[in-house]
């Protein structure tokens, strides 16, 4: 059995390590084709269709005659590939700007977004990956759609996922006026509908154009290992950051906050890229530390790939630090042991019974153990202990990708009233792009549109 | 005393719209075929409202003809007045109705049961399933005897523990006062299956005499009728039509219902079925859409020789006192006579998803059902049910794959994947806008998608079948040939395109590409295309859509093939779902409930995710590499 299927593509390197090169990876029975509309080779006119598999070629990806970036591009056909399907690798500059753009020439050309897991599960659903592994093909099938809906969920934000459902609102709205009408003529009418809804929906369309243009600039996409400094006041997480940042000055760069009022800070680790938050701006008082700390630390347990957890050694734990251990006990968490330079009251295993995490005995005043930290960290991600969450990217790519579908799907109901084709045409693209939108909220179809015309309509014998 | 015991291939429980396609079906498969109903003058009753077909219905009419069933053939040959609905829309919702004469439809049908080799009518209550390890072996009969079967196909309407209301009175009969069933379904639990309790209602029926049509409107038939069965040749069915009417209710008939609203069964709690949120009794209507101030009312004969109308649009289960009270409000009815009461009824039904798509119960081998039985509502509705039931309990006997007609297939298939698939509570009643491919699943090409199958059950004859492949041949050749006719600008064509006010053309194009504007249809082009012969009605219709419409259907299509894709695939009755570890808790749990036939039909479970669908795909290749 040949498990063949749409086009699929998605961007295959890891982003953590800022290289140089980044490969966009597409798959399918279209994908010579899709490469073939978007490659312009530098050197022969030859058809990417005709070349021998296996082999690399120079070019440029080309969108609407520009120029998106400059690549080598290697043509892989079925069936030796990964997915035994035809694969095309195109290895683009890296950085984060030029893959996306990559990737959504792709999409523009005919592929899809592949979902969490996809290019394995393909590639075991074709006989290439061995029997022994479906289970860890299921596993990653799981993990990666675990942290893709929380991706989704953590960027949403309530103005877009607010308007994404107005919208949708009003196109069920409308579908199921259209519906009611067309099941029970007798009792509700269409004249001049065409136009009202024209009307609206080109009101629609136009908001979502104006969604499409700004997705990319409201939102900074940082790249890294999101690492959240963690700790009751005066553990000394400032001092730690400051201590971080200043060692690795020479490419410190400042991100700031975009909702709240948090400094980041970007280092790199010899090639691994981290992004620091601390939690030092919020300034507690006495009776609010527990409740802050407490809801802190939950909300980054949600959102971190990584937890630096600062304990003061030189005064005793307390309930706090309890309630903190127990909610980050599942995260990937270090524990530093600040203030080495003072008498240490807390023991380097007073921790192993709630939480399992390496300790470091460190002070930010004479900075020793801090490389000892930097340490255990590239550690921990060499060994593949802490991965980088590369789904928001992804999330962000499918988000748009679904606002373009839905906007030409309403496009071809403007096209069809303008045409003046019969009513019952509209709602098929208008089922389309409320789908569509319905992808990025998260939200199914099932029986939406049943119960729009039960509810708002009054039909029957 | 001995009791009667007796060997059939087929039992058939009930004679409804459901109980007789699927006992034609299995008869004219060549089964020996006992069909039981609490009274014989009850066979295909009408009890509800006058009509046969409707928006979407009226596909369902036509599927079911094109498969070989008897409805369409049947209103036909009954029917008193006609009309295509959404006639001015695309042809995807075009949809026949017409008013039938009810007692002549049942007596026709019963007319065609009597006369068709196989069948044996009996008037008898089947109060027991016998069913031994899971296997279905016959019906026992509240008197005792014993049939003997290697299918039973239960169709039993609105007949089980029936209950029939208005105001403060309620009698424990089905419908029009005929005797309820009321041990089945103790037989049907203590076998493990699962019931729910529905709730439908209908208006009275009032005396034509009583009614001045003078402060009505006149509602017309279509000048020239269009039959439902493809069997039937429209010259032969043109006929003198009757009027219906129609009238509006007012504030003043919505003030007696709110101050009698305490007194409806349905609001006091004595009714405890669910009710079809699309059927609402006028009760229902004036409290939930209270900002409207009136509803439509369509009076409707009920047959040639009978006084009686129908008041479509105001159904109720408010006490007799109340009924008068109301309908006198109306224009038209201020001195009205009621025949037959307004009243709601309750009935016991199973829960279809304990059902294969093939309608035969996941747990009883050779147990089948259709109808108002599997929860749905309509005549139509019922028919396509029993139909399929039909054939597949036969199709189980003669060893023969059954028959799954999918969602891109028929309406009968989005029909039933519906009942099977969905959670559903409430009667479900089909509409256009349930079907995704509907551009595909028209009711002008119900015979080119389905009398294959109808063909190879022998249900269809081979000169029917003949036809529509030659059809086809015809439609696909006169599109090419007009995808291949060029016509220049010459003073012909332009005033021909003047005329029908369409643009002018500046350069030479094909016949095809002026029937692709909306203004232009193939009849239109006659007189600049000398080429042209004569062609049937409904192969100028074929070419008029396919040709129009083109883009749209390509689009469908494209959409079926890669919906086909995981329909086909199909998934091991035996498949073990705790086995597999990576599905969710609730996926599982769905799964196991609902037992999919093939990926598609899990991956529309509600609870089923797309992870989860990946997650079963690696599973049923490690399995089938095993």
């Amino acid at each position: 059995m040949n498990y063949s299927e749409d086009t699929i593509a998605a961007i295959s390197t890891g982003s953590v390590t800022n290289s140089g090169i980044g490969i966009i990876r597409m798959s399918g029975e279209e994908a010579l084709s899709i490469a073939e509309e978007i490659f312009q080779s530098k050197k022969s006119g030859k058809s990417l269709k005709e070349v021998p598999s296996h082999t690399i070629h120079y070019g440029n990806i080309v969108d609407d005659g520009e120029i998106v970036d400059e690549v080598l591009l290697m043509v892989m056909k079925a069936p030796n590939t990964y997915t035994r399907e035809d694969v095309v690798e195109i290895n683009c500059h890296g950085g984060m700007i030029v893959m996306n753009k990559v990737l959504e020439t792709c999409f523009k050309h005919g592929a899809r977004p592949a979902e969490p897991g996809e290019f394995t599960k393909r590639a075991f659903l074709n006989g290439r990956i061995d029997l022994s592994q479906a289970e860890a093909v299921i596993d990653l099938i799981n993990s990666k759609n675990d942290m893709s809906m929380k991706s989704s969920i953590n960027q949403l934000n309530g103005y877009l996922s607010g308007k994404i459902r107005k919208f949708r609102e009003e196109i069920l709205n409308d579908m199921a006026y259209i519906e009611a009408a067309l099941d029970d003529p007798e009792h509700i009418s269409l004249d001049d509908f065409g136009q009202i809804l024209l009307n609206k929906i080109n009101e629609i369309c136009k908001e979502l154009e104006y969604l499409i243009q700004t997705s990319d600039n409201g939102r900074v996409i940082k790249e890294g290992i999101n690492t959240v400094i963690l700790g009751k006041p005066n553990a000394g997480k400032s001092s730690l950051l400051n201590v971080l940042a200043r060692y690795e000055r020479a490419i410190v760069t400042d991100i700031p906050g975009t909702t709240r009022d948090i400094i980041e800070e970007q280092i790199n680790l010899n090639g691994i890229l981290i992004n620091l938050t601390d939690t030092a701006g919020i300034r507690e008082t006495k009776d609010m530390v527990e409740s802050i700390g407490v809801d802190k630390a939950r909300e980054c347990a949600q959102n971190a790939d990584l937890i630096i957890y600062v304990v003061d050694s030189s005064i005793p734990l307390d309930e706090n630090d309890r309630k903190i251990m127990e909610i980050i006990q599942d995260k990937k968490v270090i524990i530093i042991l600040n203030k080495s330079d003072l008498v240490s009251v807390v023991e380097e295993n007073s921790f192993s019974d709630i939480i399992h995490a390496p300790v470091v005995s460190i002070s930010t005043v004479t900075q020793d153990g801090i490389q000892r930290l930097e340490q255990i960290i590239r550690d921990m991600f060499i060994e593949g202990k802490i991965q980088f969450n590369d789904e928001l990217v992804i999330t962000n790519l499918r988000q748009k990708n679904s606002l373009k579908d839905a906007l030409k799907s309403l496009k071809l109901v403007i096209n069809s009233i303008e045409n003046s084709m019969p009513e019952d045409f509209y709602t098929i693209d208008m089922m389309n792009a409320y789908e569509e939108l319905g992808k990025i909220t998260g939200e199914s179809v099932e029986e939406d549109l049943a119960n729009e015309i039960f509810s708002k309509f009054c039909m029957g014998k | 005393m001995p009791n009667v015991e007796e060997n059939y291939d087929v039992v058939v429980v009930g004679l409804g719209h459901a109980g007789c396609e699927a006992a034609l079906a299995c008869a004219r498969m060549g089964l020996e075929t006992i069909c039981f109903t609490v009274s014989v003058e009850s066979i295909a009753l009408m009890p509800c409202n006058p009509n046969i077909g409707g928006s979407s219905k009226g596909h369902l009419v036509r599927e079911i003809d094109a498969l070989g069933g008897e409805m369409g053939k049947n209103i036909d040959k009954t029917f008193i007045q006609s009309k295509m609905l959404n006639a001015s829309k695309g042809p995807a919702v075009h949809s026949l109705r017409a008013q039938a004469d009810k007692s002549e439809y049942s007596r026709s049908m019963r007319r065609v049961l009597e006369n068709t080799e196989h069948i044996t009518i009996r008037q008898a209550e089947v109060s027991e399933i016998i069913v031994n390890e899971g296997v279905i072996e016959g019906v026992r009969t509240f008197s005792g005897a014993t049939y003997h079967a290697k299918a039973v196909v239960l169709c039993t309407g609105t007949y089980l523990k029936a209950r029939c209301i208005y105001g403060e009175v309620s009698n424990y009969t089905g419908p029009n006062g005929l005797q309820a069933a009321n041990h089945l379904t103790d037989s049907l639990k203590a076998n493990g299956v699962e019931m729910f309790r529905f709730k439908t209602g209908t208006p009275a029926r009032v005396d034509k005499r009583s009614i001045d049509f003078s402060k009505m409107e006149q509602q017309f038939g279509d000048e020239r009728i269009v039959p439902f069965s493809f069997s039937t040749d429209p010259d032969s069915i043109q006929k003198e039509q009757v009027f219906c009417w129609l009238t509006y209710t007012n504030e003043k008939t919505h003030e007696i219902i709110r101050n009698n609203i305490h007194r409806s069964p349905l609001f006091s709690g004595m009714i405890e079925g669910t009710g079809p949120r699309y059927c609402p009794s006028i009760e229902d209507k004036v409290v939930r859409f209270a900002d409207k101030n009136r509803h439509q009312v369509f009076v409707e004969p009920e047959g040639n020789y009978t006084n009686e109308m129908y008041l479509g649009g105001m159904s109720s289960s408010l006490p007799e006192d109340v009924q008068y009270e109301m309908y006198r409000t109306v224009p038209g009815l201020e001195n009205v006579k009621i025949v037959r009461n307004a009243y709601a009824i309750e009935y016991d039904c199973i829960n279809p998803v304990q059902l294969k798509p093939s309608l035969e119960f996941k747990n009883i081998s050779g147990l089948f059902s259709g109808g108002q039985f599997n929860g749905s509502s309509g005549y139509e509705e019922a028919a396509a049910q029993g139909i399929i039931a039909g054939i597949n309990a036969a199709c189980k006997i003669l060893g023969r794959e059954p028959l799954i007609l999918d969602r891109s297939e028929a309406y009968i298939g989005v029909l039933i994947d519906d009942l099977v698939t969905k959670e559903n509570h409430e009667p479900y009643r089909m509409m256009t806008s349930r079907a995704e491919y509907r551009l595909l699943l028209r009711q002008d090409n119900a015979d080119i998608r389905l009398s294959k199958y109808g063909h190879e059950l022998g249900l269809v004859s081979d000169e029917a079948y003949e036809w529509v492949l030659k059809k086809q041949e015809i439609v696909k050749e006169e599109i090419e040939r007009l995808e291949n006719t060029t016509v220049g600008v010459t003073d012909k064509v332009q005033n021909l395109l003047e005329r029908l006010n369409s643009t002018l053309l500046k350069s030479g194009t094909t016949l095809a590409e002026l029937i692709r504007r909306p203004e232009i249809s193939y009849e239109d082009l006659a007189e600049i295309d000398p080429e042209r012969k004569e062609l049937r009605y409904d192969v100028v219709e074929q070419v008029n859509i396919n040709i129009k419409y083109e883009g749209y259907i390509n689009r469908q299509l494209k959409q079926v093939e890669h919906f086909k894709k995981l329909e086909n695939k199909i998934i091991p009755e035996t498949i073990n779902y705790d086995d597999i570890s990576g599905l969710r808790m609730e996926a599982q749990q769905k799964l196991k409930k609902f037992h999919p036939r093939s990926i598609g039909q899990a991956s529309r479970i509600s609870g089923v995710s797309p992870a989860d669908i990946s997650v079963l795909l690696v599973y049923l290749e490690q399995h089938r590499r095993m």
